[in-house]
């Protein structure tokens, strides 16, 4: 087995993306990913590939567009207000299919905000990356292993279905160093071919064209209707979550990422005071684990998701739930990271309203 | 029978479609110099275009090389990860004034400064022309559009963008040329603009842009031949053609050297003049 | 001790972060759980910095520790920010040197070191944060001596590598501290 190292979360991913096959970065500067940009101007030129620190992130964004067109494995990344100027050239690329690689470590918002961990982008990730119809596959990873394992398999997934990926990452797993063993670096030689790819025609074929634009209303929805049988596909094959002690459980915690991490410790505390409690984890925000939450359908009492936000991946469990199971919040925003004694209250509140209501 | 001799034909880089383009436009004029330029480089296999957003956003489907739709203003970003991808492909932007100078002004600019080995192509004619007439960054003082109805007020609009004057400042920038395409004398001058242009690419001079003082009959309400009259009396006083900058017959081998050449006096960016003295 | 919930926290340049990697370090060696959480942004700019290092045997929840059982103190602000967060059987190991006002916490062992005095008077100056680590290692036993050894070797810089042997020397003077 490969070394096992320490690195910050913001490396780790970066260290991934070079070992995918990833030779091109366009970045701008912006708390707190700033390690993953200094990482990328570090190593890439020792690889032979590209850094460039774009002058916006909305040329940044257009960088990875046009690398991405001509073929290459690219990635980029940013925080909050920076992925929000990146949303303009996200709705392009999934326009004209063009896979590539987007790291979000979040920060409080809106506007401006602050600079402390938040998970205030899910809807931005999942609903609303960019105008039109479309989606983008967002990872949550929860640890610094996986932002290593997801940032590696985005690119797989990114070129296997033709999207962009977003990892959804925030400051605390961004800034944070934990044990990570990386994986194997590919051989450039073995990345996928990409036929459609605007590399020059080399008198060989008729030219390629990346494109979004159909004037034709027919055109254009035909086009959108084949993207979301696409999706369809995603959504059946590409779900993964993580359950905790979920099997008996009563109160089944629902949070990603860095909430995730405190809601599995008060699940434990929970069952140390002999709350049956359990945790799903989503690791694909989009798709939504559904599969994962309709397999404890029909033993949870109480949904509670835990998030770093006012409520937003909440919304996923209402309708996941559609009715059958009621579905509760927690959450803190602005920066403020929640404890598990917080998230433990929560539980036994709802563990208190759920044996009465089961007393009644 | 008398042999037969082609004298004219189409590029083989422009694609055997009809064009949108309004009746007298000269894009069809400028679409054809550079197909006819990569024809004759032959390095169609090569190339790779950028369209903008504006009039000429369907101009993917006229050049027969590989093509790429940009967003409004971001064709120089676009080209630039393009180029980065393929160092030794040839890789141009085709640009309009809003797209080019207004929206896409930060993206022109560092293109420009990174000295990206690209070819900008810039369409100034003065008007937005795909949105149906509005005031451009380049419309002239007291210019009457669908947005500036009594004229561009200069107090209140502010004043047209001089790209070639704007760019020449720039160390990245390796050729600067505003030609036009009104008379067959000026086409040819505006061919072998383009064609250096896409020459110092090849040879790794620097960053080039070649700006086209152009009309719009359509939106500025007036026949071709009327379209070309006010151009000239109106546009060529304000925007005067010619090289802007050219650091090849400047006497240097590209924008590289001519930037150093011009820092001489900054330690910091001469390193090896430490090293001489150290030497010495 | 095998659950450490660790704060270190001094002004920015006194190695506070650098310690708390060194812990880090050590319990990635003996293969342990492990989180290294430094706080970011325009606080540390002249102004206070710290970190948490988390050390067990389960998976680590949140990697913030808001209730160290080990604080390192290398200022008065740390100390008064952090003191009154310390667990219950938790240990407070302070910079006396820089720091005047050392309370007394119920149930807390607290070790004032004179760290940079020492540091400064054996001629390693700015290794104050190595004595600090070497006492609290001491005092909690959070992993071997070979292996904490073996941290500060792995966390020294190969091109700083002629320091290594003075970073050993300021960690065995806090561990005899």
């Amino acid at each position: 087995m490969a070394e096992k190292v320490l690195m910050k979360g913001n490396e780790a991913m970066a260290e991934a993306a070079l070992r995918a096959g990833c030779r091109f970065f366009f970045g701008y500067p912006i708390t707190p990913q700033t390690e993953l940009a200094a990482y990328m101007s570090k190593r890439m030129p020792k690889v032979g590939g590209t850094y460039l620190q774009a002058e916006s992130e909305v040329a940044a964004i257009n960088m990875v567009y046009g690398a991405s067109a001509a073929g290459a494995r690219v990635m980029t990344s940013s925080s909050s207000p920076g992925i929000s100027l990146k949303g303009e050239g996200i709705s392009y690329m999934a326009g004209c299919d063009l896979p590539g690689v987007i790291v979000n470590v979040q920060r409080g918002g809106p506007g401006l905000g602050g600079i402390q961990p938040s998970q205030s982008d899910y809807w931005q990730a999942t609903r609303a990356t960019g105008h039109g119809d479309f989606q983008i596959m967002v990872y949550a990873p929860s640890t610094v292993q996986e932002m290593a394992d997801y940032a590696y398999l985005a690119f797989e997934k990114a070129d296997e279905y033709r999207i962009p990926v977003m990892i959804l990452a925030d400051g605390l797993l961004g800034q944070m160093m934990e044990p990570v063993v990386l994986p194997d670096s590919l051989d450039l030689e073995d990345l996928p071919a990409k036929p459609w790819a605007t590399r020059g025609h080399k008198n060989e074929r008729p030219h390629n064209i990346a494109d979004s634009l159909y004037l034709t209303p027919d055109a254009l929805e035909g086009l959108n209707v084949e993207r979301f049988q696409r999706y369809d596909v995603i959504k059946r094959n590409e779900q993964r979550a993580e359950t905790f002690l979920t099997e008996d459980a009563d109160i089944v915690l629902v949070a990603f990422g860095a909430s995730a991490r405190i809601a599995r410790s008060a699940v434990v505390e929970a069952r140390s005071r002999g709350i049956r409690a359990g945790l799903v984890r989503p690791i694909t925000l989009w798709p939504f684990p559904t599969d994962a939450l309709e397999a404890v359908m029909g033993t949870a009492k109480a949904f509670l998701s835990v998030e770093m936000n006012m409520g937003q991946m909440v919304d996923d469990v209402r309708l996941a739930s559609n009715g059958r199971v009621p579905v509760e919040f927690f959450g803190r925003t602005g920066g403020i990271i929640p404890t598990p004694v917080e998230v433990l209250e929560v539980i036994e509140r709802i563990n208190q309203q759920t044996s009465e209501k089961a007393g009644a | 029978m008398a042999e037969e001799k082609i004298v004219f034909e189409r590029p083989h880089a422009l694609l055997p479609v009809v064009t949108n383009y309004c009746p007298g436009c000269l894009h069809g004029i400028v679409h054809r110099l550079v197909a006819e330029t990569i024809d004759e480089l032959g390095v169609e296999g090569d190339a790779v275009g950028v369209a903008p957003v504006g009039c000429a956003v369907t101009s993917v489907d006229f050049f027969g090389c590989d093509m790429v739709e940009a967003a409004h203003g971001r064709a120089p970003a676009v080209a630039t990860g393009i180029k980065r991808v393929l160092p030794d492909g040839v890789v141009f932007a085709y640009q309009g004034d809003g797209d080019l100078a207004s929206i896409g002004m930060a993206e022109t600019i560092h293109a420009a400064t990174r000295g990206e080995h690209i070819t900008v192509i810039f369409i100034n004619n003065a008007i937005y022309g795909m949105t149906g007439g509005q005031m451009a960054p380049t419309s002239l003082p007291n210019q009457v559009t669908q947005t500036s109805p009594y004229g561009r007020d200069v107090s209140t609009a502010g004043y047209p963008v001089r790209v070639c004057e704007l760019l020449s400042s720039l160390d990245g920038v390796a050729y600067l040329e505003r030609v036009t395409v009104d008379s067959p004398k000026n086409i040819r001058k505006a061919k072998k603009a383009i064609k250096k242009a896409f020459q110092y690419q090849i040879d790794g001079v620097g960053y080039s842009l070649i700006e086209v003082v152009s009309t719009c009959p359509t939106n500025w309400g007036l026949s071709p031949q009327d379209a070309l009259v006010w151009m000239r009396e109106n546009m060529l006083p304000y925007y005067p053609l010619g090289v802007y900058k050219d650091v090849v017959a400047d006497g240097f081998a590209n924008a590289a050297e001519a930037a150093s050449a011009r820092s001489a006096a900054c330690p910091i960016a001469h390193p090896e003049s430490k090293e001489e003295v150290a030497h010495a | 001790m095998r659950n450490v919930q660790a704060v270190l926290a001094g002004f920015g340049g006194q190695g506070v972060l650098f310690a708390g990697k060194i812990m880090a370090a050590a319990a990635l060696i003996e293969d342990r759980e492990v989180s290294w959480l430094p706080s970011y942004g325009p606080e540390m700019r002249g102004g206070t910095a710290n970190c948490s290092v988390c050390i067990g045997d389960d998976p680590i929840g949140s990697p913030l520790v808001l209730a160290p059982n080990v604080l390192i103190a290398m200022n008065q602000p740390s100390l008064d920010k952090f003191a009154a967060s310390v667990q219950p059987g938790g240990i407070v190991v302070v910079d006396s040197t820089l720091v005047p006002d050392i309370p007394v916490i119920d149930g807390v062992n607290v070790f004032p070191v004179a760290a940079t005095a020492l540091a400064e008077e054996n001629g390693y100056k700015g290794l104050a944060n190595m004595i600090l680590v070497g006492k609290a290692w001491a005092e909690s036993q959070f992993c071997s001596e070979e292996t904490l050894q073996a941290a500060v070797k792995k966390c020294v810089p190969a091109k700083r590598i002629e320091k290594l042997p003075m970073n050993l020397a300021a960690l065995k003077l806090g561990i005899d501290a």
